[in-house]
């Protein structure tokens, strides 16, 4: 409630201001009898950033110190013997915080915590008043200042239209620092671990068994990267084997030979498959793929398990299905209706306008398309994590449980974790591992596509 | 004549040619239909793995809707339930010692031998199950929680005590995959999970109509539970993955909005800004588990924020979904045809102006679509949520962003790898109809927003 | 041959309802000629919109047939009749009867492959595959099974380059890409594609149109060698053009053939005051 009465404050307080600009620039105006450079509502938007700008930094600052400021001062109250147990310090200081708001606390407070509550209350109370002067204060200094800058010649316009841009810039801003901030983190993190482990080792080893993490002992367990690698590899191959022929020949009937009415049904439902959650793929293999993979091998004689790389990979790429068959239907609908008219008027079929016209031309973005779907595949976690059967080793054969790059970060860095053991940070150097494969395969794949587009555009 | 031959021989090679044609005609004709019904075959299993895997959902999801219940009167026995009337806060009691007191006196209550009266209960319809010795077994045909329902009932209005009330217990979750047949009857009495009476009773209460197939509310009003499978439940995974969405709307809808119109509208095209697309189009393809670890790394270790906390999760869920709304709000402006724009400046706006009040209003449909297709893909994904401690078990709604909470695929996660396969197979498959539901509700607001707001120039 | 004969003498039309809603004037030729293909009342429609009424009219073997008109007058749509590239167009229909050599080629048991190996096509804008040149040249022989040894199609390759006037131009880059040459020599590269599966006709759908004055004289030079061998029938919104190369003209309006004849009889004395206009410039 306290909330939204002080939101409503401070937005009453903000319209005044605005229109308080807004008259002053009309007055202005009307005293010299000169033209104003702006419209009115921008030199009240003026005032408006001049009076919130500063508050609000008042206030930002204000709430990132106070809770620490509080905490010096409650503790300043403690006996030793307090200070030093860390744990008794924290109950003990929220029991002077619940005191201090009028909750009282079970028991009887000792003589000090009494004292320390009495003087955070005091301390809260000066801070409030503090704050409150101090955001009027800078509230209308700030709406002053800029008072006295309207003047018919003064450009409101293109100053809100900076700060305007700033905001836009500092936006765009965002997503490139979140590249920087996986790169840092993840990089940061990896290299921690690498000081336990050595980066042949990992890279080269070609066994996984990291044991249980016990700090400050870290290196004992095997890092070796290729197992898994070789796993996520394998369920990728599968997926791709799976989803390349039925998607790129979806997207070939799709743009060639389907009519209206056909696409308009056919296409959103192929593209349902994209827009279900990776997690339902991972219960449908755990659930029902699996299995029935598992009994159809019985029936034919084949010792597959139920949770393997042919299982996870089918899986996989009957996600990706949707995925391939989009972007290459986006690619073949891009070849120039002119090579097919070429290619009939010389009375090739169809399909031989497809496979040696259509497709060769749409060649470089399909490979492009393809990539991509690979880099999903790779990344993805949901799926082998329920279907893969999590068992890290070397083995060619596809029936068998396997263990991949994701589905080893979410193992190491799930349960109990620390950020000193090299069998948490080991996820860092994995994700390092996999964002600089999928990183490698956009960036061809997208270049690849660009040029693609460029060269029939 | 020169050229009278040239036309005879012409003419003659044209002879040869035509039958040389005709005669691989028919070959081709054939090789033409098998490409097409290769094309649609390809579509046909796309559709038909589309039903395969929404068919393998509903089928074991649906009936996890309808769950066994005992609609039993309980007769709330004062001999039975022994306890003083509730506390009232004294004067001069301190808040927390009244919440420890009311705490002491639930606690009473809850220890009160409701197992007992349950078993009257029963017994009215089954006199064998009157016997003091079968208490729990008898008590285990009812979920382990029972206990509290009643003792909630009791909470609510003391005034109960000696009365007969109808009470409608959910059942135990065996007792529910014994009736629904999700487990072999025929099994050796060691691997099954009721007593041989447990199975008679069950069964007995059935054909009398005191057990029930009713709507299982508990999915949608009850938080996840350890001991009680059976009344495990959304609601916290819901308010949590609600929270999340509320942080991705509220974080990367706008940023990613603001991103998109800085870089289409006002970007120099210098080499800055190329960077910052390829940036984003990278971005956008970086497998979600990569933003998984950059949360773990920065929100929690760097910044020292709580784990499991939908803040968290939030945050990394829109840094992940940015890219999206970046993109799709770029192709939104791009929409627009730029004879709005040249019209706006040629009758003196700014740039700003002309974005701000003609070419964004347009765009506005386009970039709502996109949003709300981002919204939808953070609501699915899972693995980064993994990585920020959201799989610990959280059995309470949470109140605030920094609570421990869990999310809707989490909850699928944690649900599927649930010892109780029998039960919590069909469990985990219902709230994925429940996720599946909400994400195709937000689908089809995209689609009607994008036929809604068609083109309009 | 009557100099004005209408349309409704044609009985056994199997279109019922549309006519040349105008009595074509036919001017009589002074050679005779022999008639590769009968057009009877041929209309074709898009969706509800006809935008070809009924035309008649006989394209002589081995001479070039102009059509010429205003945009929009249905002569491209014509031409592309006679290979029946209509048909790739979705609610495009063909009435009528089109015979070359006494069959009908809008029959539709009639096969369009067979057909368009023997009506080759070249279109407005070059279109070479983007493979080389050789490739590009050897695609027809390969799909319809014409040659496949080696040494036949190297044969074809250089037979067709060399009719097409560009041999001595690519014959040392015959495997670079065709989408690398001139627009000049890509036009020509597609007529030697559509040269080298030997048709007897070769439709032409205003090849000059982009391309620049001097490539368009070679072009024109190649279509006037290439009508010893094969009829050719082109369309052409240059009248300069068809003057110069074609030896019948026929002028089409608004999906109407108002006009055909002799070439020079056209351009020199032409009946109808539309074709008139249209020839001294008054509209186009």
């Amino acid at each position: 409630m306290n909330t939204f009465i002080t939101l409503a404050i401070v937005l009453i307080a903000l319209s005044f201001v605005y229109t308080w600009g807004a008259a002053a620039s009309r007055r202005v105006a009307s005293q010299t009898g000169e033209k104003l450079h702006s419209r009115p509502p921008y030199y009240g938007l003026y005032l408006v950033l001049w009076c919130a700008i500063p508050a609000a930094i008042i206030f930002i600052v204000y709430s990132l110190i106070t809770p620490t400021i509080e905490t010096v001062i409650i503790q300043s109250y403690f006996p030793q013997e307090v200070l030093n147990d860390a744990a008794e310090l924290a109950n003990q200081t929220r029991q002077v915080e619940s005191i201090a708001g009028g909750f009282g606390m079970f028991g009887e407070p000792a003589p000090y915590q009494v004292q320390a509550a009495a003087a955070l209350k005091n301390v809260e109370w000066i801070g409030k008043m503090a704050l409150v002067a101090l955001i009027a204060v800078a509230a209308v200094a700030g709406t002053l200042v800029a008072r006295t800058r309207i003047s018919p010649e003064f450009r409101a316009r293109n100053r809100i239209e900076t700060a305007i841009e700033m905001l836009l810039i500092t936006c765009s801003a965002i997503a490139v620092l979140t590249t920087v901030g996986i790169v840092l983190s993840v990089l940061g993190e990896a290299v921690r671990f690498f000081t336990f482990v050595n980066p042949i080792d990992f890279f080269l080893g070609t066994s996984w068994n990291p044991r249980f993490s016990t700090t400050g002992h870290g290196g004992q367990g095997d890092f070796g990267l290729l197992p898994l690698l070789w796993g996520t590899l394998m369920i990728t191959i599968i997926a791709m084997i799976v989803a390349v022929p039925i998607g790129l020949m979806a997207a070939v009937y799709l743009s060639e030979y389907a009519g209206p009415k056909f696409r308009f049904v056919a296409k959103p439902m192929l593209e349902v498959l994209a827009g279900i959650p990776t997690i339902v793929y991972g219960i449908f293999a755990a659930f029902t793929v699996g299995p029935f993979l598992s009994t159809m091998g019985d029936a034919v004689g084949l010792d597959i398990n139920a949770t393997s790389a042919f299982t996870a990979g089918i899986v996989m790429g009957i996600m990706i299905i949707p995925f391939v068959s989009s972007l290459s239907d986006d690619i073949i609908s891009q070849v120039p209706q002119s090579l097919r008219d070429g290619s009939y008027g010389l009375g090739a079929t169809r399909s031989e306008t497809i496979r040696r016209v259509i497709l060769p031309a749409a060649l470089p973005g399909i490979v492009g398309a393809f990539l991509l779907a690979v880099s999903r595949a790779i990344g993805e976690t949901m799926i082998v994590v329920l279907a893969a059967g999590n068992s890290p080793v070397l083995t060619a054969n596809p029936f068998e449980a396997v263990s991949t790059v994701t589905v080893t970060i979410v193992n190491q860095l799930t349960g109990d974790t620390d950020f000193a053991s090299p069998q948490s940070l080991v996820a860092f150097a994995l994700g390092l591992t996999l964002f600089v494969i999928t990183l490698c395969l956009n960036v061809v794949a997208i270049y690849i596509v660009r040029k693609y587009r460029e060269q029939y555009e | 004549m020169a050229t009278t031959t040239t036309a005879t021989e012409a003419m003659s090679e044209k002879k040869s040619n035509r039958d040389l044609v005709q005669a691989k005609l028919a070959k081709r004709h054939r090789s033409e239909t098998t490409f097409r019904a290769v094309g649609l075959g390809a579509i046909l299993i796309g559709i038909a793995l589309v039903f395969v895997l929404f068919g393998s959902i509903l089928y074991k999801g649906v009936p996890a809707f309808w769950q066994a219940t005992l609609h039993l009167e309980i007769n709330f026995d004062p001999e039975v339930i022994d306890i003083d009337p509730r506390p009232v806060q004294q004067p001069g009691q301190s808040a927390a010692e009244h919440l420890d007191n009311v705490n002491a006196w639930i606690r009473g209550l809850r220890r009160a031998r409701f197992d007992r009266l349950v078993q009257s209960a029963i017994a009215a319809e089954i006199p064998a199950a009157g016997d003091p010795s079968e208490t729990r077994n008898v008590y285990g045909l009812v979920n382990a929680n029972a206990r509290y329902e009643l003792a909630a009932l009791v909470e609510a209005d003391p005034s109960i005590i000696g009365t007969t009330v109808p009470v409608a217990l959910v059942a135990n979750e065996n007792v529910d995959t014994w009736l629904k047949g999700n487990i072999d009857r025929d099994l050796p009495q060691r691997m099954q999970q009721l007593s041989p009476e447990q199975q008679e009773w069950a069964d007995a209460l059935y054909d009398r109509g005191v057990i029930e197939m009713n709507f299982a509310s508990s999915i949608f009003t009850n938080v996840d539970s350890r001991s009680s499978g059976a009344t495990a439940g959304l609601l916290g995974a819901m308010v949590g993955s609600v929270m999340m969405m509320l942080i991705v709307m509220t974080v990367a809808v706008p940023v990613g909005v603001m991103a998109a119109i800085y870089l289409e509208e006002f970007a120099p095209k210098n080499r800055l800004t190329d960077l910052i697309e390829v940036n984003i189009n990278n971005l956008a393809a970086v497998p979600s588990i990569v933003f998984g670890l950059l949360g773990a790394a920065v929100f929690i270790n760097f910044l020292g924020l709580p784990l499991s906390a939908p803040l968290v999760g939030g945050l990394v869920l829109s840094l992940m979904t940015l890219p999206t709304v970046i993109i799709a709000s770029r192709a939104a402006l791009r929409a627009v045809p730029p004879s709005i724009r040249q019209a706006a400046l040629g009758i003196g706006a700014s740039p700003t102006q002309a974005m701000f009040h003609h070419t964004l209003p347009l765009a506005v449909p386009g970039m709502l679509t996109g949003a709300i297709i981002g919204v939808a893909q953070a609501l699915g994904e899972t693995a980064p949520l993994l990585l920020i401690g959201m799989n610990a078990f959280v059995a309470s709604v949470p109140s605030t962003p920094l609570d421990q909470a869990s999310a809707l695929p989490v909850q699928i996660y944690l649900w599927q790898g649930n010892e109780n396969r029998n039960f919590f197979e069909s469990r985990t498959a219902a709230a994925i109809l429940v996720l599946l539901g909400v994400m195709i509700t937000l689908n089809a607001l995209a689609i009607l927003m994008r036929h809604r707001f068609e083109r309009r120039w | 041959m009557a100099a004005v004969d209408t349309a409704v003498e044609a009985p056994k039309t199997k279109n019922p309802h549309a006519h040349n809603r105008f009595a074509t004037i036919r001017r009589p030729d002074p050679v005779a000629r022999e008639t590769k293909i009968e057009a009877k009342d041929v209309s074709v429609i898009y969706g509800t919109k006809e935008a070809v009424h009924g035309v008649s009219i006989d394209i002589p073997a081995q001479a070039v047939t102009a059509f010429i008109g205003p945009s929009g007058c249905g002569k491209s749509t014509f031409l592309r009749c006679f290979n029946r590239m209509n048909d790739t167009i979705p609610g495009c229909r063909v009435l009528g009867q089109l015979n070359m050599d006494g069959e009908d080629l809008n029959d539709h048991a009639l096969d369009v492959v067979l057909l368009r190996a023997r009506v080759g096509m070249v279109f407005q804008k070059p279109n070479p595959f983007p493979k080389s040149i050789y490739e590009n040249i050897v695609y027809g022989p390969r799909i319809h099974g014409l040659a496949s040894k080696k040494a036949d199609l190297d044969e074809i390759v250089e037979r067709s380059l060399a009719r097409a006037g560009l041999w001595n131009e690519v014959k040392d880059r015959l495997h670079e890409p065709g989408t690398g040459l001139s627009g000049g020599q890509q036009q020509r590269l597609c007529i030697a594609r559509a040269i080298a599966v030997s048709p007897e006709v070769i439709l032409m759908d205003e090849p000059c149109s982009a391309l620049d004055p001097i490539a368009t004289g070679t072009v024109e030079e190649l279509i006037h060698e290439l009508k010893q061998n094969y009829t050719i029938i082109i369309v052409t919104h240059s009248m300069s053009q068809a003057q110069r190369v074609s030896d019948r003209t026929a002028y089409f309006h608004l999906g109407d053939l108002v006009e055909e004849g002799p070439t020079k009889t056209i351009f020199e004395d032409p009946q109808e005051p539309r074709t008139k206009d249209y020839i001294s410039g008054v509209f186009g």
